[in-house]
């Protein structure tokens, strides 16, 4: 009878390891369909709390993805996209509260500022390689809030008291609260972005990117132009980033110089490991362990709280080294084998 | 053969992951002996090397000097008396040339003795001696291969093993590598097991050979009958 | 020209600071290869360990050098049991895992030790040396301690046999191997004095900046800072910079407007990013050559 159970069990674990083998090439177009089958009604499902936080996930997974562009697919180190972040988030805060440009207009013009500027700190960068250009980023995103907080900027800042923006309301009358309006509109802009990043890692530009990461003197020696591709990459990682940053402006209502710190840049790194590099879809589990777990963590002890963030974290790097993508990539690959 | 053999491989089966690359290889290394094992790129040379100091996944029997050392950490293998010099040679490029040197004897004291055996390598490449204090990085290939042979001299090894000695290298300069191959081996008794490419430097160096062709060995003998063989001539040696 | 002298002798005084923190850092750099976020935290938690000591009545020498082989146990540990699991996994794997150290070790200190601030004692008394109020007992002492500290790194980096295989384990870690090195000890090894420099460096400058479990953060900046300036593959160099550090931050603090003390950070940090544009790998770091 044992024999029996045994060889049913093994084809039942044969037949979905050829179906995921199967499924395979599709799984893009599968992910899809199986996110917006959880995602589009949402909304109407859950409390508003939890709305608003599931927006902001869908915020920091751009932000995620900005990340994942520049040090994930071009293999440069970036600890400072907190400060992109908060360049986007403040160029929204401040195009609304003092010029009354409507809210989604903020979100490009955010992403033009951010990419010119990510340009520029690019450039300098180039020379700088590894652990050295940690800390270059690193020196930005810890002299953002401290200039943010400079007097002399104080008219358009405020300060240290920040900038307090209004939700927008669902155009068109239709029958969703700002919360509810607000993330559907998150998921238009990320699913946009994460097409966009899709079609340019799969592009040309995109293996030049890569390749850049592989072996910068072999990427040179075949033509590739390595200042060029690196500095825009870092522009289009900081606009994917300032984006975000503006949409999570508005999302939260408010932007003040404490809200855009290191810490912030560590969340955003915990996240890109967690999803794993290189992968866009992971960007969305990466959202979710940085802005979920800290809350568990809280809720199991509130005294030691960041030592359950640091061990939930730690195990998670042990079971997933490559991050969630990676663990699928292996999962995926087992199967292959043992249906053959 | 007369010599007794010291070191035995049997049945090796190495893998990169999930792909096997060494199918069921026997080898056996003479004492005292020159042994080299030819074959074109991809072949597994490199590969076999790598298992016989435990640095990829392999199964089967090595024995040195009787001894099983198969599934023993790479470390452990070196400390019993077997010198790897690597593909690409594996300089500590940021270090100085003494201190390369000295890393040979790391697992001995007595500062007399490495004194005397860095004058030993340095009888036998004398340009080391003009570079002792430059960073190994620094030096030309034909350098960086003799300050690689020159620590897994250090080592006082009883068999020494080489992936490709005359990699990257002008023809002059692996002339007199392979001279220096050859005095070492008659004057310091090390038996040397020597992975290369260029098949007529090795078949004239060597005593014994083993021919290898994708993880399989096809053909072994005295170096003498393998350098007289046809197909080998007309394969490897281009006449 | 008064003022100027005394910013920057105050300035020699913080550096010390930042210095010692620099050397533990070039000190776990030259041991594995990255650098590691969590060694302001572990430096914290040792000193620490060594106020309950003293707490407990232990006498301050017997507690330093207690908690010096505490951390040192301590450090061995941590790599041998937390680390050694993703020895194979990439390098942005490992830096997640030091910001999970980060945290873990911080969150245990506030525990502990709750987030009071807590004085804590210094051997070298608190008067004046020069006259003057130029420099205390104690700034003195923590230069003369980094200094020898350095020295003792230094002979025994370059003149000992397991400085060299710690050195050779690091930066090639294969060919380590290849030599009969066992790779696994010298990492741990070098985590182990890591840890203890950086308690060493916790307990000069807890009396200075009061013990409190946040209080290495910016110390750990400064002392990053330091490090990349004076050259990570440099001992000496890191001291120079964090000296360095520490006299800039002083002086931007007093001459340039605008900059109080929330700027001085961002000065200390544009200096890092200045200093690697114009020479990449520091003052006096040994550029490597790669041949291709």
């Amino acid at each position: 009878m044992a024999m029996k159970t045994r060889s049913a069990f093994t084809d039942l674990i044969a037949f979905f390891g050829a179906l995921a083998v199967a499924l395979a090439p599709y799984r893009r177009w599968l992910i899809l369909g199986l996110v917006l089958l959880i995602v589009l009604p949402m909304p109407f499902v859950v409390k508003n709390f939890f709305v608003f936080q599931l927006t902001l996930a869908m915020v920091y997974a751009i932000a995620i993805l900005g990340l994942n562009l520049l040090t994930g697919f071009n293999g440069q180190f970036s600890l400072g996209h907190s400060a992109f972040y908060a360049i986007g988030a403040y160029t929204a805060a401040i195009l609304m509260d003092q010029y009354d440009v409507a809210y989604y207009w903020t979100l490009p013009i955010a992403g033009i500022i951010c990419f010119v500027a990510g340009f520029l700190f690019g450039l300098p960068a180039l020379r700088l390689e590894g652990i050295y250009l940690a800390l270059a980023t690193f020196a930005l995103a810890v002299a953002m809030p401290q200039i943010l907080k400079l007097s002399p900027f104080e008219h358009w800042t405020g300060g240290v008291q920040g900038i307090v923006i209004l939700k927008p309301n669902a155009p068109f009358g239709l029958p969703l609260n700002p919360d509810q309006w607000l993330y559907y509109f998150t998921f238009a802009v990320m699913l946009a972005l994460f097409l966009c990043a899709y079609n340019l890692v799969s592009s040309r530009t995109g293996r030049a990117i890569k390749a850049i990461r592989d072996n910068s003197i072999a990427a040179k020696a075949m033509g590739v132009n390595l200042s060029l591709y690196k500095s825009l990459t870092f522009g289009v990682s900081a606009l994917y980033t300032g984006v975000a940053g503006a949409l999570g402006g508005i999302v939260v209502q408010f932007v003040a110089p404490d809200s855009f710190t290191f810490a912030l840049s560590v969340a955003l790194f915990v996240g890109l490991v967690v999803g794993g590099v290189g992968s866009i879809a992971g960007a969305l589990f990466g959202a979710w362990f940085v802005l979920f777990v800290p809350n568990i963590a809280e809720h199991v002890s509130k005294g030691l709280a960041g030592a359950v963030y640091g061990i939930m974290l730690i195990l998670l790097i042990y079971l997933m080294p490559s991050g969630l993508a990676g663990l699928v990539r292996l999962v995926v690959m087992r199967f292959a084998r043992a249906s053959r | 053969m007369t010599r007794p053999a010291l070191l035995e491989a049997k049945n090796i089966c190495a893998y990169y992951g999930a792909t096997q690359v060494l199918h069921g290889l026997d080898l056996s290394i003479a004492e005292g002996g020159i042994t080299t094992l030819l074959g074109a790129n991809g072949a597994g040379k490199t590969t076999m090397l790598r298992s016989v100091c435990g640095m990829v996944r392999a199964t089967g029997e090595i024995r040195f000097r009787g001894r099983q050392i198969a599934g023993e950490a790479t470390e452990d293998i070196v400390r019993l008396g077997i010198a790897h010099v690597p593909e690409g040679r594996g300089t500590f490029v940021r270090l100085t040339v003494e201190e390369n040197l000295h890393l040979g004897a790391i697992t001995r004291g007595g500062k007399a003795g490495i004194a005397a055996d860095v004058e030993r390598v340095f009888g036998y490449f004398p340009r080391l001696r003009e570079r002792y204090r430059q960073q190994a990085g620094t030096l030309s290939g034909g350098e960086q291969q003799m300050l690689a042979i020159g620590r897994a001299m250090m080592l006082r090894p009883t068999l020494m093993l080489l992936d490709e000695p005359s990699f990257g290298l002008a023809p002059l300069i692996v002339q007199e590598v392979f001279t220096i191959l050859k005095q070492m081996n008659e004057r310091e008794k090390v038996s040397l097991f020597l992975v290369e490419q260029n098949a007529a430097l090795a078949l004239d160096l060597a005593d014994h050979a083993y021919l290898l062709e994708t993880g399989r060995v096809v053909m072994a003998g005295p170096a003498r009958e393998l350098r007289e063989d046809e197909n080998i001539r007309r394969a490897y040696l281009g006449y | 020209m008064e003022l100027f002298l005394h910013q920057v002798l105050a300035g020699i005084a913080t550096g010390g600071i930042y210095a010692c923190m620099a050397l533990a850092i070039v000190m776990i750099y030259q041991a594995i290869d990255h650098l590691n976020f969590a060694q302001g935290e572990m430096a914290m938690f040792s000193t620490f360990i060594a106020w309950q000591l003293i707490q407990w009545e232990v006498p301050y020498w017997a507690a330093f050098f207690i908690t010096l082989a505490v951390s040192f146990a301590g450090g061995y540990l941590i790599e041998r049991i937390i680390m050694k699991p993703i020895h194979n996994a990439p390098i942005l794997s490992h830096v997640a895992l030091f910001i999970a150290l980060f945290a873990v070790i911080n969150s245990l200190a506030g525990f502990i030790w709750e987030y009071q601030i807590k004085s804590f004692p210094s051997p070298f008394g608190t008067h004046s040396v020069l006259g003057e109020g130029l420099i205390s007992a104690h700034d003195a002492g923590m230069t003369g301690v980094t200094v020898t500290l350095l020295v003792f790194l230094f002979l025994f980096f370059r003149y000992t046999r397991i400085g060299l295989a710690m050195r050779a384990a690091a930066a090639n870690p294969e060919s380590a191997r290849l030599v009969g090195i066992r790779v696994e000890w010298m990492l741990a090894l070098g985590w182990g004095m890591a840890a203890s420099i950086g308690a060493v460096a916790g307990m000069l400058i807890a009396p200075v900046v009061f013990l409190e479990p946040n209080m290495m953060a910016s110390i750990l900046l400064y002392g990053f800072a330091g490090a990349v300036v004076g050259g990570l593959t440099s001992p000496g160099g890191a001291v120079i910079g964090g000296v360095l550090v520490g006299i800039i931050e002083n002086l931007a603090g007093t001459f340039i407007p605008y900059v109080g003390s929330e700027l001085k950070l961002s000065i200390a940090l544009a200096l890092i990013v200045f200093v690697l544009t114009v020479k990449p790998s520091g003052l006096f770091g040994r550029s490597v050559v790669h041949r291709v």
